[in-house]
């Protein structure tokens, strides 16, 4: 037999080879040896290639001066700042465009979401035609298109008061912005954020009583309408009471601007309505086959045993389709807040465009800057997914 | 429910009446779709309100209004002042050609016009004498790639030739169809028993999906080069197409895992039994089926992807919306954004609108195919 | 199913008419599935409703309680007509439970859940006295031990059986049944008749769609054959099964008796 006249040791080799556990442990070797000279040859390689033009690997740029302006910034921030604070500005300009954008395509997501369900036949059809449009479309088109409409159609700020773009007279459209008053809260302002928090301490604490007194007596108290009362009407009348504690700036026409007032850019604007209208439509999507993945069997089990229409949705429909939708819906915000790095195309200062664009230029570093940004974005991305599996596991249906 | 005066039929022997007046005909039909409930009758209003809102004004500046023929976008506005197509028309075949030598181009239209019978023999079951076709399918990208680029016997052309449409078609294809191949692996890769090649896709996956795919492309123009033995250099173009393939790649092996993941535990155990190899059984009897069901996932990983090859214009490369951006820099056309983007939004919305239906078609495919 | 015969001093039919339909007639656009259906049932009754594969019978129950609408004629359940009165549906809806074919547990809640849910949210019962109640009747369906799990953790059986417990936690005065054990494995279907056995046993007024004739012989009082929309004919079950009238009744008698 042929194997019997090989040698000794190469008959080891050959054993260990047809061995299963020895052949896993010598296959993951091999990746994991395979894996490492590859990442020192490119280590090395980078090393040669930055010791031959003199950088080194050091983040002691990020405390020199950045010398270039950002034109909007939620932290303290002039030319004369360190990049460290360009790039906190942008990461901060990156979580506004991102916070803004969620909101408003998870609002108009599910409102088109509902309304593509709804037996209207016109309706069904203009929500169709929209999600269509908007999904098949990159969304870097959408965000030029939107910054381009409103660069090209909005008047200068001269032009927009004279030709009246403006809301009441006290807040003016303009293709360097939307300028709107600035409310300037007064010492007893304190009064009303009080309330607003108050109000939703009480909102909960109703929410338990009510739970508890329906336990006890089954009687069902109106949960919606009182939070809403104390969460929205609180504030308001203390608002009211304390004598309107707010003073206004208005945005007035000085030389070629506005000056007071606080202004939503153009860059800001185009780009978080470009996110959201382009997220929402995929929201849609979802929203739509969450509701339909809850059969017909469930609603009409639930009339049979005379649940009203709205309950049932409240108690049977509702709480399976998040379900279906939650999962896709956290990784559309992800896709989101990615997609705000489109933000350099339209100028808005966000994280890329800071710290990976211009701090980038102007030091030359382009390794440390690049870690900086992908270091960013990948904790965004953990935390939701982080999310995402606790959320996963609360939820799962139990099966066999 | 008024009661009609009952006929008295023998049991079993009632015919089948059309039913009442107020239930059939055209204005139930409406009724019921436009104003059944106070919900409805308000949807039919707020929607007749927003289609007169919206569709006059935008056919009387796409279509009546527009202008056609006209040399700059002042004489435009001389005629008439809706969308003025003129520009389009003046760069159309810059637009989809770039700055590829003129006289050459017949060599791009060609490659182009065998994308045709390529994805006709990938992607429809009843294409005649199929199986034997397949090898051309594999032949194609290397013929494609010859005539673009040229060599052996045709005259080269720089990749900073390339752009527009033709940019566009390159990227994605070819992201496309490499990403397939190495997302299999990667999937593969993800769900094996073996820990370390396991940690090695999840962390390599978790990453690429983790940041924004413009990061990748700013790595590539400006720092890829560091990692090269120096005197290496790569071009800009086939480094832009190595990021676009890894990325598309992360998330092709996402798809092809759920696939993988539904394919029953005793399917994997058949094939053991049946005394085949790792990668014989993964060939022969899990792929397959893997594969055919995360079919729509993959196209939709192709409509993203597909999608995704604007955003190279950030670092430089003038794909459809790179070149028709430079025709707003141009002083004559200065100030139609409009016109521009819609234009190559309405050639992004015809192509991925048609990958989206015929992943739809597929998905309707495999439905009826499981149930049976 | 135990073969023994049951005792059946517990089943009283009253002179108490609790479901009255008269002349009912019902079409699914062009198509007319009930045709001048009548039928009266009064309290205590046991009626089994059998008949070919789409003939309609889930079609008529449903109508009792208003899954389905029918277009001409009347039902009157407990003297109240069903309308378009949202009111008075869901007054029938609290009279009328309903078990079916594939169970329709709610897949989010635990079993006690499903069972409390309409209790607590329509009769605005106290949570305690729901669960009391709802351990009572699963109890009945013997399965008091399944009450903390999840419908998709019980067999096929077990669910049917928590239906049937979910529907009587709102103390129903009429039930019905529309093929509630023609998803099942033949093992457990006999845990499903069972329980239907004793609810008829105390008296329950059942109109139930089903196939399995032991239980007819056994439990009901009436059984109608449905054929075309229309009811063809009606009989207590003895005279139904060795005297049909009908040949299409005797046809069918055929084939499901014969295999
Ligand atoms: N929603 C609907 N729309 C249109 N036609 C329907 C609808 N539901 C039922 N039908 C039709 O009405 C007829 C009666 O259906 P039904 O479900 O009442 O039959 P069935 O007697 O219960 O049959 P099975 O024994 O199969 O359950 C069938 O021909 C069916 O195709
Ligand atoms: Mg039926």
């Amino acid at each position: 037999m042929a194997s019997m006249e090989q040698t000794a040791p190469q008959m080891d080799l050959l054993r260990l080879w047809r061995d299963k556990n020895a052949r896993a442990v010598i296959i993951q070797i091999l990746t994991i040896a395979g894996l490492f000279f590859f990442t020192f040859w490119i280590v090395s390689n980078a090393v040669t290639n930055l010791e031959t033009i003199g950088k080194g690997y050091s983040f002691d740029f990020l405390f020199e001066p950045a010398g270039y302006d950002i034109n909007q910034y939620l932290i303290e921030y002039t030319n004369r700042s360190s990049h460290l604070t360009a790039a906190v500005v942008g990461l901060l300009n990156t979580l506004l465009v991102a916070v803004t954008g969620i909101i408003l395509a998870t609002v108009v997501g599910f409102i088109l979401g509902v309304l593509r369900l709804s037996k209207n036949l016109l309706m069904g059809k203009i929500v169709y035609t929209y999600i269509e449009v908007v999904r098949n479309v990159p969304v870097l088109l959408w965000i030029l298109l939107v910054h381009g409409m409103l660069i090209s159609s909005l008047p200068s700020p001269k032009a927009s008061v004279s030709d009246g773009w403006d809301f009441l007279g006290v807040s003016f459209l303009s293709n360097r912005g939307f300028y709107l008053p600035q409310p300037n809260p007064e010492p007893a302002f304190w009064a009303t954020v009080i309330a607003f928090f108050l109000g939703i301490a009480g909102a909960v604490v109703f929410r338990r009583h009510a739970r508890k007194v329906q336990d006890a007596t089954g009687k069902i108290l109106p949960v919606f309408w009182v939070s809403v009362a104390a969460i929205l009407g609180l504030p308001i009348l203390v608002f009211l009471v304390t004598g309107l504690p707010i003073v206004w700036s208005f945005p007035e026409l000085k030389g070629f601007n506005f000056v007071g007032g606080f202004a939503i850019k153009p860059e800001f604007m185009a780009l978080t309505l470009a996110l959201s209208l382009y997220t929402s439509s995929f929201i849609a999507e979802n929203v739509r086959g969450g509701i339909l993945a809850v059969s017909h069997g469930q609603t009409e089990a639930a009339h049979a045993l005379g649940i009203s229409n709205s309950r049932t949705l409240q108690l049977v429909v509702i709480p399976q389709a998040l379900r279906v939708i939650i999962p896709p819906l956290t990784s559309q915000y992800l896709n989101l807040t990615k997609n705000s790095s489109l933000a350099i195309a339209v100028g808005y200062m966000d994280i890329v465009a800071t710290i990976g664009g211009i701090s980038l230029n102007q030091t030359g570093r382009e390794m440390e800057c690049m870690t900086i940004v992908l270091l960013v974005y990948l904790c965004f991305s953990l935390l939701i997914s982080a999310f995402m599996n606790w959320y996963n596991k609360r939820i799962k249906l139990i099966e066999r | 429910m008024t009661d009609v005066t009952e006929q008295n039929y023998p049991p079993g022997k009632h015919p089948s009446l059309p039913p009442p007046r107020n239930m059939t005909g055209w204005h139930v039909w409406i009724w019921k779709n436009f104003f059944g409930s106070i919900t409805n009758t308000v949807l039919t209003f707020l929607s007749i309100f927003l289609i007169w809102q919206i569709v006059p004004g935008a056919l009387d500046f796409l279509v009546f209004d527009s202008v056609v023929n006209a040399g700059s976008r002042a004489e435009c506005r001389e005629i008439a002042d809706g969308a003025c197509w003129a520009v389009i028309v003046e760069r159309f075949e810059q637009s989809i050609f770039a700055f590829y030598p003129e006289e050459e181009r017949w060599r791009v239209i060609l490659a182009f016009i065998l994308l045709f019978p390529t994805v006709g023999i990938l992607l429809f079951d009843g294409f005649p004498a199929r199986a034997k076709l397949m090898k051309f399918t594999i032949a194609y990208p290397f013929i494609a790639g010859w005539l673009i680029v040229g060599g052996w016997g045709l005259e080269p052309v720089s990749t900073d030739k390339f752009g527009g449409v033709m940019l566009t078609l390159i990227i994605g294809v070819t992201g496309i169809t490499l990403s397939l191949p190495i997302g299999i692996l990667l999937a593969l890769g993800r769900i094996s028993k073996l820990p370390a090649m396991r940690i090695v896709c999840v962390a390599f996956i978790e990453f690429i999906r983790g940041v924004p795919l413009i990061t990748l492309l700013f790595v590539a123009s400006t720092m890829l080069n560091y990692f090269l033995p120096p005197g290496v250099q790569f071009d800009l173009l086939l480094r832009v197409l190595i990021m676009v393939t890894l990325f598309a790649s992360a998330y092709m092996a996402e798809v092809i895992r759920g696939g993988l993941q539904a394919i029953p535990k005793g399917q994997y155990e058949a094939a053991d039994a049946m005394g085949l190899k790792y990668w014989q059984s993964m060939r022969l009897i899990i792929l397959p089926q893997a594969l055919k069901i995360s079919i729509p996932g993959i196209v939709n990983t192709f409509i993203g992807l597909y999608k995704d090859t604007t955003l190279v214009i950030i670092i430089g490369l003038l794909d459809v919306l790179g070149i028709m951006k430079t025709a707003l820099a141009d002083p004559k056309w200065n100030g139609l954004p409009e016109e521009v983007y819609i234009y190559t939004a309405i050639f992004f919305f015809v192509s991925c609108f048609a990958m989206s239906r015929y992943s739809l078609y597929l998905e309707k495919k495999l439905h009826t195919g499981h149930k049976r | 199913m135990s073969e023994a015969a049951i005792d059946t001093s517990g089943m009283k039919v009253t002179d108490e008419v609790v479901i009255e339909i008269q002349h009912m007639h019902k079409w699914y656009g062009e198509f007319h599935v009930l045709k001048n259906v009548n039928l009266t049932v009064n309290r205590g009754e046991r009626i089994v409703i059998c008949g070919p594969s789409g003939s309609g019978k889930s079609t008529m129950i449903r109508c009792i309680n208003r899954l389905e609408e029918h277009q001409q004629g009347h039902i009157l359940v407990d003297g109240i007509e069903l309308t378009n009165d949202l009111k008075n549906i869901d007054a029938i809806r609290r009279e009328v439970g309903m078990v079916f074919q594939h169970f329709n547990l709610f897949p989010h809640l635990t079993v006690l859940e499903n069972c409390t849910l309409a209790p607590i949210w329509v009769r605005q019962t106290p949570k305690k006295d729901a669960e009391e109640q709802a351990m009572h009747f699963l109890s009945k369906v013997k399965i008091p031990d399944q009450a903390h799990k999840y419908p998709g953790q019980l067999s096929g059986g077990q669910q049917q059986r928590v239906a049937i417990a979910r529907s009587l936690c709102m103390n129903p005065r009429i039930m019905l049944f529309d093929e509630p054990t023609s998803a099942l494995d033949p093992e457990m279907i006999s845990e499903v008749l069972d329980t239907m056995i004793e609810l008829a046993q105390e008296g329950m007024t059942m109109l139930c769609v089903t196939h399995e004739m032991g239980f007819a012989r056994k439990v009901a009082n009436r059984v109608i054959f449905m054929d075309g929309g229309e009811i063809i004919e009606q009989n207590e079950p003895e005279e139904f099964f060795t005297n049909p009238q009908s040949e299409r009744t005797k046809l069918f008698l055929s084939q499901i008796l014969n295999h």
